[in-house]
């Protein structure tokens, strides 16, 4: 087994639950080479959702809590208030962010807290079966859109940014050293982190939306079709159809919701005991 | 030539499950797949080129079931 396997994950979870070739691994190596290096594998905690991504959670040496469908968000946000020292790391899928859970999600990026949300978007509900997400490209055929999806992709980036999230990166597995830096970043930054990483999924989006449940040429797919600004600048608006914008895409320090309410709370006790003192 | 010096790269064969990408990955032709099967009965990719490695790591990185590890460099 790896070293660092040996070190940070649990070792009943080798050989891994996931399909051959899913990029779910490679985002797990990532995110575990990334507590390893900060040194903080003693103060993580990690809350995964329903879905393959969910399963990345329980890899980890680490507490876990394992949310219902969607309801990934709210459990992180009281693991974090509950003890502010924490680091809460969020694993999560398209499905799970984006359709059941999108309410949670504008509300955990409306208020700024620190969290770190990963969020692995297979472009297609890959556990249940196949079904179609808000994340399928347009036109896909799926099990239950069998004549091809009639809307365009949902762009979760640029919901998290309007939303109130002060970090926000797209990445891909095809791009490891990128994303392994921006994970690194992510963990760190006071606020909530919002990182999307695109992914293959060999046996269900592979199979209906891209045609081929090979690995290699889904990661071939994925590395020609994902471009940065500079690169989506040259092409014309036909061109720009179908590609995905990567990159780190915002990174500024707002007012964290955790140290806001700890204040307030010291704030209101300080006012309380006052009024009392002059009331004697 | 090699830039670093690469002592070995293992290759766990009771988690690896063959799906190729290490060997898409390299870009020096270091790994190719082989005819033998590992404990989960897929086909293992083996390491045929060690001198051409330059620890770039991107076969470790990529690897999705974390059954790649450069030694040394």
């Amino acid at each position: 087994m790896h070293t660092l396997a040996k070190k940070i994950m649990r070792e009943d979870q080798f050989p891994m639950v996931f399909c051959p070739g899913c990029g779910d691994g490679t985002i797990t190596h990532l995110v575990g080479i990334a507590i390893d290096e900060l040194g903080i594998i003693d103060d993580v905690c990690t809350v995964g959702g329903v879905g393959c991504s969910g399963w990345l959670a329980s890899i980890f040496n680490v507490d876990f809590f394992k949310a219902i469908h969607g309801r990934t968000l709210p459990v992180a946000i009281a693991l974090k208030l509950t003890r502010p020292s924490r680091k809460v790391l969020v694993f999560t899928g398209d499905g799970d962010c984006a359709a059941i859970g999108g309410n949670h999600f504008l509300h955990a990026c409306h208020k700024n807290i620190d969290l770190t949300v990963v969020m692995i978007n297979n472009q297609i509900y890959g556990m249940t079966g196949g079904q179609v997400a808000p994340t399928t490209p347009l036109g896909s055929t799926t099990p239950t859109s069998p004549y091809g999806k009639i809307e365009p992709a949902l762009d979760l980036c640029k919901v998290a940014e309007a939303a109130g999230a002060s970090f926000v990166s797209r990445w891909t597995t095809a791009h490891p050293k990128q994303l392994l830096r921006t994970l690194k970043k992510a963990i760190m930054h006071p606020g909530l982190a919002y990182v999307e990483v695109i992914t293959q999924c060999p046996v269900q989006s592979g199979r209906y939306v891209h045609g081929s449940g090979d690995p290699v040429h889904l990661l071939k797919w994925i590395r020609e079709n994902s471009l940065t600004k500079t690169q989506m600048e040259k092409l014309s608006p036909e061109e720009r159809a179908g590609k995905m914008l990567i990159g780190d895409f915002l990174e500024e320090i707002r007012p964290e919701f955790t140290a806001k309410t700890y204040q307030f709370m010291a704030e209101v006790q300080a006012s309380k005991k006052a009024s009392v003192d002059l009331g004697r | 030539m090699a830039l670093k010096t690469v002592t070995a790269i293992n290759i766990y064969s009771d988690i690896c499950k063959g799906c190729g990408i290490c060997v898409d990955a390299c870009k020096f032709g270091v790994f190719e797949m082989s005819t033998e099967r590992g404990k989960q009965g897929y086909l293992l990719p083996k390491v045929v080129r060690l001198e051409n490695c330059t620890k770039c790591e991107l076969c470790e990185l990529s690897c999705p079931d974390i059954a790649i590890e450069v030694i040394g460099g």
